[in-house]
């Protein structure tokens, strides 16, 4: 609509403003609202357009998880530790989206620093889910899932390092991608565990999503992790239909804690596929079981070092209170990190003494390899794995707050993804008691345009892209 | 006392590369800017960067190694060294835990007469933290500041084998490291400016024991007198302990240069757990044998060898050698000098005597002088010819020195050829015996000496420009003929 000019940048950007003034109290899926920098970027993209040197993004209004640096505009992670912290430069992916003439609307809501699977551990509020505001979106990405849902953005940027841009996808019924590890660009994105991150985009379909990874894709000098890749080219090519491909159903996702309502759909969505053209086997991962051990030991290891630097000295919250140094910096961060966040690092700290580290930290390291071979193993005869994303839809706030092992269970199937360093794909598949399901397709490294041709065709071939909720 | 006792001494030397940027990110690494100007969200650790590898600081650290007699690791990887300091901004260090760099290397360095051999454990890459200013910069007892100029800067640390058995040849080891480092040129090694500093274990075991001693650690000084004296403290401190039949506390010392005495640093740092763990950021590296050896192939002549090479080659002898040898730069000046004018001791002569008489008046190092060994090689060159007689050529160094002009060109503005021509002078010689009977008789009467004078008048009249070896053959032929 914006290239054949029927409607402006500054015309859709104020539209989709207007709308996060009307639901926006309800939802809560924003941190930073930026109206005014928004509407200056929607000028600036019209005029990209009116010379004919747009990008696909061009002018197109989306939201930023704000776990992502923007230069200029207070960048929280939702922590007291970084309330008031104004990066002074962008991240590479927000970079390459500005300078294709995007237009931010504001800072996502997540779980603080990374770190949940509901948004109930933001210091500043919880988000609701768009489909009965009684409910989480999921996380840690939740602002991501909830605004794309709400029609607050057209697509968001979320950040996955165990889950965190599928679950909330799957539980708000929207489509989320975890890109291939190295396959977006680190830098900027502020460090939860380092080996296991990666920033993925929220969109309404498997197309909006396949556009924004190709504007945010490639390789970064200023990330030693990111691939030396060719050209992004993910969008063409993502009609190619599923006629031929082979589907994988591993046994061990399906879970026991998983709620009857998503096998159900997920089980539906499976048959649909098969119907399209694709065939599907059993297929087996007996190392998934290691899976949430595995993570739980390595992700916390390296956020305990990540988050060291949280000390009062620099930038962010600095509790001058104590009487000497060292007492200073243990105030600042005692108030400034959430219990989560403390958890955690506490849980990496140990996993990583004297002592322990080749019990915990090198025997987790040594799992992961077990994994990552067992996905290997498996995609010699499959081209990518059909699984739900997430075993529950969403549940009530405040359901799962009491126990945190509870809210780990959560991503039993999307962590595997993410210690194998593989693309997964979340698409809506259904409903259960009127919340929505969603189904996970994981691939090999660097499959991607597989995932979205099997995700893309599945969309096609159903109508759940098309329900909205009520607000 | 202290001969029941073996002393026992392992140094960590740490030098500052002199790479243009940073170890991970391209801050400049220049030293004495204005506090937090050379800063960059990467090297202040702000939230969402990354480091990226410096290739310049790893080939640097390469040649350091082969000056080091190391083995090269194929494989490498960098690791987190975990602690919280105010100066450390990440809160953890990216160094090397267990697979550094190279490994397996040797030191050989002269001490009272004898080469002895120090064996390296390994070396490593690490970046350098910033540095604190306390009160007695900012006048406030309650606060201290942080400067980050120096953080994320290329460290590299080499770790030596508990081989040295004094004091003194911890010196000698130290100085003998520094010079190869120099030499390879990967570091300044300038201790004022902290870009070399050491810390030192010493321990003591009895005699004959293979066993170590429990052992007391100093660190981060940037002077080689401090730390032998703090190690002469130290060591007859621990006699003193064991004498008495008690033990040695395993700790950091500090040392007080006022009292000429070491105090026990107990602070929290003493038990530091690290947790490292392989740095997630960068990619493990591998160093491939070609790469080696081309860097190999690249390496300066080393000082030893090359003092070696001056005394065989050159014939000259071993202080001169050592003396020429002081810097490269000077080693270089003497290298080219002698082989152009084809005089090495004349060569040696001039650099160390005149030369390097007027390089310290002006407060200069000799790369930096006008004076180039073709300068001085033309200098030898026009005395061997008799163009100018020593004396003279003395004379014209020092204007050389000051305009860069050739030797040639400055003789020939001053007119300042010798005389050489015997009908020239021999008038002047009549005269100067016509004028001078007293003497000249002297002469003829066997007074030897008398000459002097003579030759001295002649030189006077020809204002110093007589070939003074003519001027005395001509004077005795006509004095006796």
């Amino acid at each position: 609509m914006l290239d054949s000019g029927q409607v402006s940048s500054v015309e859709l950007t104020q539209a989709y403003l207007e709308r996060i003034e009307a639901v926006e109290a309800q939802v809560r899926s924003f941190i930073t609202l930026t109206p005014e920098q928004a509407l200056r970027q929607a000028e600036a993209a019209d005029r990209m357009l009116a010379t004919g040197e747009a990008f696909p993004l061009t002018g197109i209004p989306m939201q930023i998880k704000d776990v992502m640096c923007t230069a200029g505009v207070r960048t929280t992670c939702a922590s007291r530790m970084l309330e008031d912290y104004v990066p002074v430069y962008n991240a590479t992916a927000v970079d390459r989206l500005f300078s294709q003439g995007a237009v931010m609307l504001g800072k996502g809501n997540m779980d603080e620093f990374a770190m949940g699977s509901s948004c109930e551990n933001s210091a500043f509020h919880p988000t609701f889910n768009p489909w009965d505001l009684g409910r989480v979106p999921g996380g840690s990405s939740g602002g991501a899932g909830a605004s794309v849902a709400s029609g607050e953005a057209v697509y968001a940027l979320g950040s996955d390092t165990g889950g965190s841009v599928r679950q909330p996808a799957s539980l708000c019924g929207v489509v989320g991608l975890k890109p291939s590890y190295g396959t977006v660009s680190r830098y900027g994105l502020v460090a939860f565990a380092s080996s296991l991150d990666q920033i993925g985009p929220v969109g309404r379909s498997v197309a909006d999503c396949a556009l924004v990874l190709e504007a945010i894709a490639g390789h970064d000098p200023r990330d030693a992790t990111s691939l030396p890749l060719p050209e992004a080219n993910y969008a063409s090519g993502i009609d190619r239909g599923v006629e031929g491909l082979r589907l994988g159903v591993p046994s061990e996702y399906f879970v026991e804690g998983i709620e009857d309502g998503v096998r159900r759909a997920v089980e539906q969505a499976i048959a649909t596929l098969e119907s399209l053209g694709a065939s599907v086997r059993e297929v087996s991962l007996p190392s998934t079981k290691y899976a949430l051990a595995c993570y739980y030991i390595i992700a916390p290891s390296e956020c305990s070092a990540n988050l060291a630097r949280y000390d009062g000295v620099k930038y962010g919250y600095s509790d001058q209170q104590a009487d000497d140094m060292w007492g200073a910096m243990e105030q600042t961060r005692r108030h400034g990190f959430g219990p989560e966040v403390t958890r955690r690092i506490m849980l990496g700290t140990f996993a990583l003494s004297a002592g322990y580290y080749d019990a915990y930290y090198l025997k987790a390291q040594q799992a992961r390899t077990l994994i990552r071979q067992d996905f290997a193993t498996v995609f010699q005869s499959v081209d990518a794995l059909v699984t739900p994303t997430s075993p529950v839809v969403a549940f009530p706030v405040g359901d799962k707050t009491g126990d945190p092992l509870q809210m780990y269970l959560i991503d039993v199937c999307t962590l595997p993804v993410n210690i194998a360093g593989l693309p997964a794909l979340s698409v809506p598949c259904g409903f259960s008691d009127g919340l929505p399901v969603g189904m996970q397709l994981i691939g090999p490294h660097l499959s991607e345009p597989t995932l979205l041709q099997i995700g893309h065709a599945y969309e096609q071939a159903t109508e759940w892209h098309k329900r909205f909720p009520e607000l | 006392m202290a001969y029941k006792y073996e002393t026992v001494i392992g140094l960590e030397v740490h030098a500052e590369l002199s790479t243009n940027s940073k170890l991970f990110c391209n801050c400049e690494v220049k030293f004495g800017s204005e506090a937090n100007t050379q800063t960059c969200p990467i090297c202040l650790g702000m939230p969402g960067v990354l480091p990226v590898m410096n290739q310049r600081a790893v080939e640097f650290s390469i040649r350091a190694a082969l000056g080091l007699n190391c083995k090269i690791a194929s494989y490498s990887k960098f690791d987190r060294k975990n602690y919280f300091y105010p100066d450390l901004p990440k809160g953890y260090q990216i160094s090397q835990y267990d697979l550094p760099l190279a490994y397996d290397g040797h030191v050989d360095y002269e001490l009272d007469g004898e080469t002895k051999r120090v064996r390296i454990n390994r070396i490593h890459l690490e970046e350098d933290a910033g540095k604190l200013v306390h009160a007695d910069v900012t006048g406030n007892p309650n606060q201290s500041y942080v400067d980050f100029n120096r953080s994320c800067v290329p460290l590299l640390e080499i770790v030596s084998e508990p081989d040295l058995r004094s004091p003194a040849e911890a010196i000698a080891y130290w100085r003998a490291v520094k010079e190869i480092l120099e030499y390879v040129e990967i570091s300044d090694c300038n201790m004022e400016e902290g870009s070399f500093r050491c810390d030192a274990n010493i321990s003591l075991r009895p005699v004959g024991s293979k066993e170590l001693g429990t052992r007391t650690e100093l660190k981060n000084k940037n002077s080689f007198q401090h730390v032998m004296t703090a190690l002469e403290y130290e060591e007859k401190r621990q006699a003193r302990i064991l004498d008495q039949g008690g033990k040695v506390i395993q700790e950091t010392v500090l040392f007080d240069i006022n009292t000429g005495r070491t105090a026990s640093m107990r602070s929290k740092e003493e038990a530091h757990d690290y947790r490292y763990f392989p740095e997630p950021d960068l990619v493990p590296f591998e160093v491939d044998a070609a790469e080696v050896e081309r860097i190999r192939a690249a390496l300066p002549e080393l000082p030893a060898e090359r003092r070696k090479r001056f005394v065989e080659e050159y014939g000259i002898p071993t202080y001169d050698a050592e003396f020429l040898t002081a810097t490269r730069q000077m080693a270089d000046f003497f290298d080219e000098t002698a082989r152009l004018s084809s005089d090495p001791k004349g060569s040696s002569n001039w650099i160390m005597g005149d030369l390097s008489g007027l390089l310290n008046n002006a407060g200069i190092e000799i790369q930096d002088a006008k004076v180039t060994p073709a300068h001085l090689s033309e200098l030898i060159e026009l005395i061997k010819n008799q163009t100018i007689s020593g004396k003279i050529a003395k004379s014209v160094l020092p204007d050389v020195f000051e305009t860069g002009k050739t030797p040639k060109q400055i003789v020939e503005e001053k007119g300042l050829s010798q005389i050489s021509d015997a009908s020239a002078i021999e008038s002047i010689v009549d005269q100067v015996i016509e004028e001078n009977p007293g003497p000249a008789q002297d002469y003829r009467d066997g007074k030897q000496k008398a000459i002097g004078f003579l030759v001295g008048q002649v030189m006077k009249a020809t204002r110093g420009k007589a070939n003074p070896q003519m001027v005395n053959q001509l004077l005795q032929q006509k004095l006796t003929g």
